[in-house]
């Protein structure tokens, strides 16, 4: 039995920095996710978060009295929401419920991203710190893939300009590329505007059977999780040794042939896709890893515009987490309610033409990398 | 005043104030991880045998940290990034001096005095440098 599965309905919560709690946060986008969908009654919801601390789920249904049903809490780091939905995904296509509640919520603590992922000797000796890492993986692009800094920047260039007009985004001005190299250097070659903000926000999403969801509803045609193999020092699994990795898929490559296989297409079918931007190099690592082009082909995609609005394959027409800011739980399930809005038609000045099958890639500590496939 | 190291079983302290990388080599599969670790990361067996770890090698990838990271007890800016040893081992690693190295710049091990924990002991961590010794 392999029932398809729908989006029967979505919700978000703004992605900022607000005087709420994360349960309030959770609250107003889980209403508008069931309000969406009709408000059916649903067997079981899988909560997305890491900093919310024990039962975090558990607070938001019961603000609302909508306990009573199974409640999991998952946390797989930047990946967190893409774990739920597979699950929720892979519980309605099996038969065991009908319909499940998907929600991610996040307040996160300000600054660089902490984490009890390391032990403190590692953050003592100046080991644990995020945006160096992320400085490392954006070198080696630039060596084996001939991406340049103003690369970096047309990203940030790219996203900024699309979360204009995305009324959830955090930074909604457009900036330039002098302006993007002229903002303070974090880590050789990342400067600060190349970054994204960790901050608060939540997303919801209402799984259903596709036959039981209302009509024209977005299909979720893949739901992928995967950690990382071993062996790569640059793996978001963040070891402190490995060996050569050239033949070693990326935690991201091995999740995105899952969700092709399990969704029958190729890369060659995606009509926009959402990544994780945590920073501008890693959208663009993303290309190569989810196999958008060929490994070292990259900056063809930046500098021709085949991943900006009006291009053959557009990239974050959300903003990104550049415009958006990543509250961790959240950030993956508002890839996949862009993604619906965008198939649905639903996205106002934003929308494009065609848009029929979309992908949504998350990938963090862990490692953990998760796909998402929708179609029409 | 002797210093402390920054985590048990990282290095060795040699009495000239030099210090050894420990690693660990995998019986089954062969493969080599730093820290040293009771399994193999690569293929899960527990015959692991501690070993010194080269103390010279290339830098493989750079960059600087400009501001310090939570918890870290060090000094700003400092160099961080890749080292690759003999037989292909990277490591991560604090690098010094404090710039953007060029790729396959030669670098040798050194004890690197980090700073001054909580309780106001000096610690000492592993670091490669291009400066000779």
């Amino acid at each position: 039995m392999s029932n398809p599965v729908a989006i029967a309905g979505v919700g978000l919560h703004p992605f900022g920095r607000f005087d709420r709690t994360v349960t309030q946060m959770g609250v107003t986008a889980v209403r508008e996710a069931l309000s969406a969908a009709g408000n059916p009654s649903f067997q079981a919801a899988f909560c997305a978060t890491v900093y919310s601390g024990v039962a975090a789920g558990h607070k938001v249904l019961g603000a609302l009295g909508l306990t009573g049903i199974p409640i999991v809490n998952v946390e797989a780091g930047c990946a967190s929401g893409g774990a739920a939905l597979m699950l929720a995904t892979n519980a309605v296509r099996s038969g065991q419920y009908d319909t499940v509640l998907v929600f991610g919520i996040e307040k996160m603590p300000r600054g660089i991203i902490r984490s009890s992922f390391f032990e403190p000797w590692r953050e003592q000796a100046g080991l644990a710190a995020t945006p160096a890492y992320f400085a490392l993986r954006a070198t080696r692009l630039l060596r084996d893939s001939g991406i340049t800094k103003e690369d970096l920047a047309r990203v940030v260039v790219k996203n900024r300009a699309e979360g204009v007009n995305n009324e959830i985004a955090m930074y909604r001005t457009p900036t330039t590329v002098e302006d993007v190299l002229a903002s303070r250097l974090v880590c050789e070659p990342l400067h600060l505007h190349m970054l994204c903000s960790p901050n608060e926000g939540a997303a919801a999403i209402v799984v259903q059977r596709a036959d039981l969801a209302p009509r024209g509803s977005v299909k979720i045609a893949a739901a992928q999780l995967r950690s990382h193999l071993p062996g790569s020092v640059l793996g978001e699994s963040t070891p402190l040794s490995g060996g050569p990795d050239e033949n070693i898929p990326a935690a991201s490559t091995i999740a995105a042939l899952a969700a092709f296989e399990e969704a029958g297409c190729g890369p060659d079918d995606l009509d926009l896709v959402e990544c994780q931007d945590t920073d501008a190099a890693r959208e663009i690592l993303a290309y190569e890893e989810l196999g958008l082009c060929a490994r070292g082909d990259s900056a063809r995609l930046v500098r021709d515009g085949i991943t900006a609005r009006g291009g053959k394959l557009p990239v974050n027409l959300s903003g990104g987490l550049l415009s958006k800011g990543e509250p961790l739980g959240a950030s993956a399930l508002a890839q996949v309610v862009e993604l619906n809005n965008q198939i649905a038609g639903r996205s106002g000045v934003r929308q494009i033409d065609n848009a029929q099958v979309g992908m949504a890639h998350t990938v963090g500590r862990g490692a953990n990398a998760a796909v998402v496939i929708v179609t029409k | 005043m002797t210093a402390r190291m920054i985590h048990d079983g990282l290095f060795r302290l040699n009495s000239d104030g030099s210090i050894v990388l420990l690693g660990s080599r995998c019986g089954e599969c062969e493969n080599r991880q730093f820290p040293a670790a009771e399994t193999c990361s690569v293929c899960g067996s527990d015959d692991q045998k501690i070993i010194d770890l080269e103390d010279r090698g290339t830098v493989w990838l750079s960059t600087v940290v400009n501001n310090a990271p939570p918890g870290y007890i060090g000094a700003v800016p400092y160099g961080f990034g890749v080292v690759e040893l003999a037989h292909g081992l990277r490591i991560i690693t604090l690098i010094a001096p404090a710039k953007v190295i060029e790729y396959g710049t030669p670098v040798h091990l050194v004890a690197h005095p980090l700073g001054t924990d909580e309780n106001d002991e000096a610690v000492i961590t592993y670091a490669f440098s291009t400066e000779a010794s």
